[in-house]
């Protein structure tokens, strides 16, 4: 297999170390993200999740333990750090404060800018990065604080996807929109996934969210990843999951009561079209 | 005196002491210095060291007033929440009402701003954050590059301070709030024992002072 693109070796963060105050909000973690994959993070609050991405990109030290891009310690020097901040892009929760500029425009700009791009770099990457997001070029000269919240959330993406990050981590990117909106902004996420190939690691409450979208998921629990596999596997162990404070989907659930019930549904059905198939075959069955 | 003062307040001599930490080595410094730079009647010599009578006692002073300094601003801090403090500060200067000066505003203005600050500065925090993850650079460059690159950083965090302080504005009216007429209080501040005692000290501290003023040893 290649090198992952990001790994954490035993990666440990304590806040306010040596005071009353000390929270131990990550624990020797070990995570590798391979290129090109969609995966997610998921846990109750407070379980680590926000700390533990910040470390991906170097916004935050580990206390102790390592993070490597591709195969080489992030932390090694300042010059390096910074390239990596364009590498591993961040989308923060509630990304709409961190807008600043005059319009729109020059908003997304901010991030290539930085990167000291030509011109007609930059722009062509605003342009891109617009279509993804689903933003209409009128939008461009207006500033940025009279768009609706929807339309803020993904000005502040698109700054972020300007940088063509190889790898792009999102921060609970739905947290308060409506269905309609949450829906756009997951199949905007997809689609850079998609046309680019990038890793994408989400950060995510919805468990509905995740099981429709990631190749693979990150439980989090107490700041230790307590399971890791396809959406399937997690969500065979929907009571443990339950236990941690977690929701499973819809599905899972109805498949879960069902099984207490006597029936022989698929362990491993986490959609409505699962469950619906798994019921059909068994009706067949009985009808054998 | 200020033992006394210690005494009658609640808070332990070991919060004082560990409030003294901090400054140990500036008072250390002023005592020494004091002590081996006045000149006057000369106790011990030693090599380039003279210590004279006038340096001790100078040095006595010195330090004991800077402890005192501490110890005076520590104890209202610690005994006082900021809270109680501006509304005393309310009480205090509530004559001024009379000459039309709005104390009540005033004061709850202090209180909001005084609750506020921890929250600005996590916000600074989080803005910084998200900049910095988008390739900004707050720390390396001149005056003129280190101003401009606060832009990213100021904006959001006036535009996040007044949509706080309208949306504050706003719970308040719609919780009835309108001014300082009537009011009463939740917490109504009452003159204790103890109260009673440190103004009396601190009577008889001002004027055992203002009696010693001329006296030296
Ligand atoms: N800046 C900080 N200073 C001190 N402790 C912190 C700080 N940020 C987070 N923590 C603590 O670290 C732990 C993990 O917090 P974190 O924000 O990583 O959780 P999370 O999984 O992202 O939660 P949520 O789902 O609510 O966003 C919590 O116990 C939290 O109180
Ligand atoms: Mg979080």
């Amino acid at each position: 297999m290649s090198v992952p693109i990001l790994k954490t070796e035993g990666l440990t963060h304590v806040y306010s170390q040596g005071t009353p105050f000390e929270t131990t909000a990550v624990e020797n973690v070990d995570f590798q993200a391979e290129r090109g994959e969609y995966l997610a993070v998921i846990g109750h609050t407070g379980s680590g999740k926000s700390t533990f991405i910040q470390h991906l990109n170097g916004l935050i030290r580990p206390t102790s333990g390592r993070v490597l891009f591709d195969g080489e310690d992030i932390s090694k020097s300042k010059e390096k750090l910074r390239n990596i901040r364009f590498k591993v892009g961040m989308v923060f929760q509630y990304p709409e404060y961190q807008l600043f500029e005059e319009t729109v425009y020059k908003d997304i700009a901010y991030g290539p800018g930085n990167m000291k791009l030509s011109k007609s770099e930059i722009d062509e990457r605003v342009r891109e990065a617009a279509a993804f997001t689903g933003l209409s070029e009128d939008l461009f000269e207006k500033s940025p604080f009279e768009l609706s919240g929807g339309q803020k959330r993904r000005v502040a993406i698109a700054g972020i996807m300007a940088m063509r990050p190889e790898v792009l981590i999102l921060d609970e990117p739905t947290a308060g929109l409506d269905p309609v909106g949450r829906e756009d902004i997951l199949a905007n996420i997809r689609k850079y996934h998609d046309s680019m190939g990038s890793t994408i690691i989400m950060v995510s409450h919805s468990m509905e969210e995740v099981a429709k979208n990631a190749q693979r998921l990150v439980v989090m629990s107490g700041g230790h990843i307590v399971m890791d596999g396809s959406p399937a596997q997690v969500f065979e162990h929907g009571r443990e999951l339950t236990e941690m404070g977690l929701d499973i989907p819809i599905a899972a659930q109805i498949a879960m009561k069902l099984r207490d019930m006597g029936l022989s549904v698929d362990k491993s059905v986490f959609t409505v079209k699962q469950l619906a198939d798994s019921l059909v075959r068994m009706g067949r069955k009985d009808c054998d | 005196m200020a033992v006394l003062f210690i005494a009658v307040s609640t808070v332990s001599v070991k919060t004082i002491l560990s409030g003294l930490k901090p400054l140990i080595i500036i008072i250390v410094l002023t005592g020494l210095l004091n002590m081996f730079y006045t000149s006057g009647t000369v106790l011990v010599e030693f090599w380039i060291i003279k210590i004279t009578r006038e340096g001790i006692i100078n040095a006595a002073y010195m330090v004991s007033r800077i402890i005192m300094l501490i110890t005076a601003t520590f104890m209202l801090t610690y005994t006082t929440s900021p809270l109680s403090l501006t509304d005393g500060l309310e009480r205090l200067l509530s004559f001024l009402k009379r000459f039309k000066v709005p104390i009540h505003e005033l004061s709850m203005m202090m209180s909001i701003a005084l609750r506020f600050i921890p929250t600005l500065i996590e916000e600074t925090g989080k803005i910084m954050n998200a900049q910095n993850a988008r390739g900004a650079d707050f720390d390396t460059g001149g005056l003129v590059k280190k101003a401009k690159a606060m832009i990213p950083l100021l904006v959001p965090l006036f535009i996040s301070a007044f949509k706080r302080a309208d949306e504050l504005a706003v719970a308040m009216e719609s919780r009835c709030y309108h001014g300082g007429e009537g009011r009463t209080r939740m917490r109504v501040l009452r003159m204790r024992a103890a109260d009673w005692v440190v103004i009396a000290l601190s009577i008889m501290l001002c004027v055992a002072s203002w009696l010693l003023r001329g006296v030296t040893l």
